[in-house]
């Protein structure tokens, strides 16, 4: 296992959704993270792709910079459809 | 329980003002239940218990497959052939999302595997028993996997992101391991001669005990239960999973026609619930301690599965690198 890279394994379904993270797979290469990815997060017909990246290439933002990062978009209520207030006879908007 | 008697290291769970403040903050996070994640700080007793936890867990999952791959060339039929292999790939499945999940701790693959075979990590008791007739294999998926289930589905709120993440998934693919486990027996009570029929009870005459074992020791002989509670590793105690085991699995056994073992084995009208007899304690320390009818027998099939391997990892590096040369040419 120590010489074959770890790959991230990313998958989508059916229905049209965005390719979603599942787990992970060792593998020599590419193209048997494929094949070990399909054995092991697809058996019951839970995709349609599958993406695997190295783990390596995956840049992430590091958990000290939560704050600085995502709380900025804590105070814009605006930006949210249930800020606006529209009278009753609107109806749905 | 697929993990019994995790080690957490700590003689007494820490009250807030013996905590650092790190400490403290992470208790909070834990109390609120919000998951851990794998860059979040967290104590390091709290990394090594999830590393034996999950790795024994995983290691479980994978010995899981020797007893019934036993019986994979004398299945009955095709059909029962084939539901057992998928029953048994689906178990190596789980070995490797646990496998994953533990990497996500900074532990290597290798060397936990390796310490299973030293001896050094455990895996589940109930995997050192033989299996000895076709009825095993509905024992197994019914009772084996169930006991599993009722450990397994709190286990998907566990503190730690990707080990709750890797219990949703197993969750969601056990409940086929137990139905298929009861059609069989069901299959040989009601259609069988009475051969097939004394068959499923000498089947559960000899797993009941070991299966009642694989909740973990009583709660008063269970001094880790307390810190792997407070750190939500563990959502409920040994007892009262058991507890919760027997009282949906007898309604199922009278449905079977069959019998427990257990001369105590009687309904409480007040708690509602069934009682049972006392549980061969030293028999289960005798099969952790490696001295079970099987465990010699399955660590060293495991070894021989990993040294005669060797060869197939090692060509595909070659054959990768080789890929890869000619595609830069």
């Amino acid at each position: 296992m120590a010489d074959w890279t770890l790959f991230e394994v990313f998958i989508r379904s059916k229905h049209g959704l965005n390719h979603k993270h599942v787990g992970s797979v060792h593998a020599a290469d590419s193209e048997m993270a494929i094949e070990n990815a399909r054995d092991l997060y697809t058996r019951r017909n839970e995709g349609v792709s599958i993406w695997v990246v190295p783990s390596a290439a995956i840049t992430a933002t590091a958990t000290d910079e939560k704050e600085a990062l995502f709380d900025p978009s804590d105070d814009k209520i605006y930006r949210h459809a249930g800020f606006y207030k529209l009278p009753d006879e609107v109806g749905h908007m | 329980m697929y993990a019994q008697m995790v080690e957490t290291g700590v003689k007494s769970v820490k009250t807030s003002t013996e905590m650092s403040s790190e400490e403290q903050a992470f208790q909070t996070r834990i109390d609120a239940d919000i998951k851990i994640e794998p860059k979040n700080w967290m104590p390091e007793a709290y990394r090594k218990t999830l590393i034996r936890q999950i790795s024994q867990h995983a290691h479980s999952e994978i010995v899981g497959m020797l007893p019934e791959g036993n019986w994979v060339t004398r299945a009955p039929t095709l059909k029962r052939k084939l539901q057992l292999m998928a029953k048994i790939q689906d178990e190596a499945g789980h070995g490797l999302y646990l496998y994953s999940a533990m990497e996500t701790l900074g532990a290597d693959r290798d060397d936990e595997v390796q310490k299973m075979h030293e001896g050094k990590a455990k895996y589940s008791s109930i995997f050192n028993y033989p299996t000895l007739n076709w009825a095993d294999m509905g024992t197994i998926g019914w009772l084996v996997d169930g006991a599993a289930i009722v450990n397994q589905v709190p286990l998907q709120r566990t503190s730690y992101g990707p080990y709750s993440r890797a219990m949703i998934r197993v969750c969601k693919e056990e409940s086929f391991h137990q139905r298929q486990g009861y059609e069989i027996l069901l299959h040989l009570m009601r259609e069988g001669n009475d051969a097939q029929k004394e068959m499923v009870q000498d089947s559960i005459n000899r797993f009941w005990w070991p299966v009642l074992m694989m909740f973990g020791p009583s709660d008063a002989n269970s001094p880790n239960s307390a810190q792997s509670m407070a750190w939500k590793i563990k959502r409920h105690s040994n007892d009262e999973l058991r507890q919760r085991f027997i009282d949906q699995t007898i309604p199922q056994l009278q449905i079977l026609g069959c019998t427990a073992p257990d001369p105590d084995l009687k309904f409480n009208e007040e708690t509602g619930h069934w009682e049972y007899g006392e549980i061969d304690w030293a028999e289960f320390f005798e099969v952790l301690k490696g001295n079970g009818p099987c465990n010699k027998e399955r660590v060293a099939k495991r070894k021989k599965a990993i040294d005669e391997g060797a060869w197939v990892r090692e060509a595909a590096v070659a054959y990768a690198n080789k890929k890869q040369q000619r595609n830069a040419a």
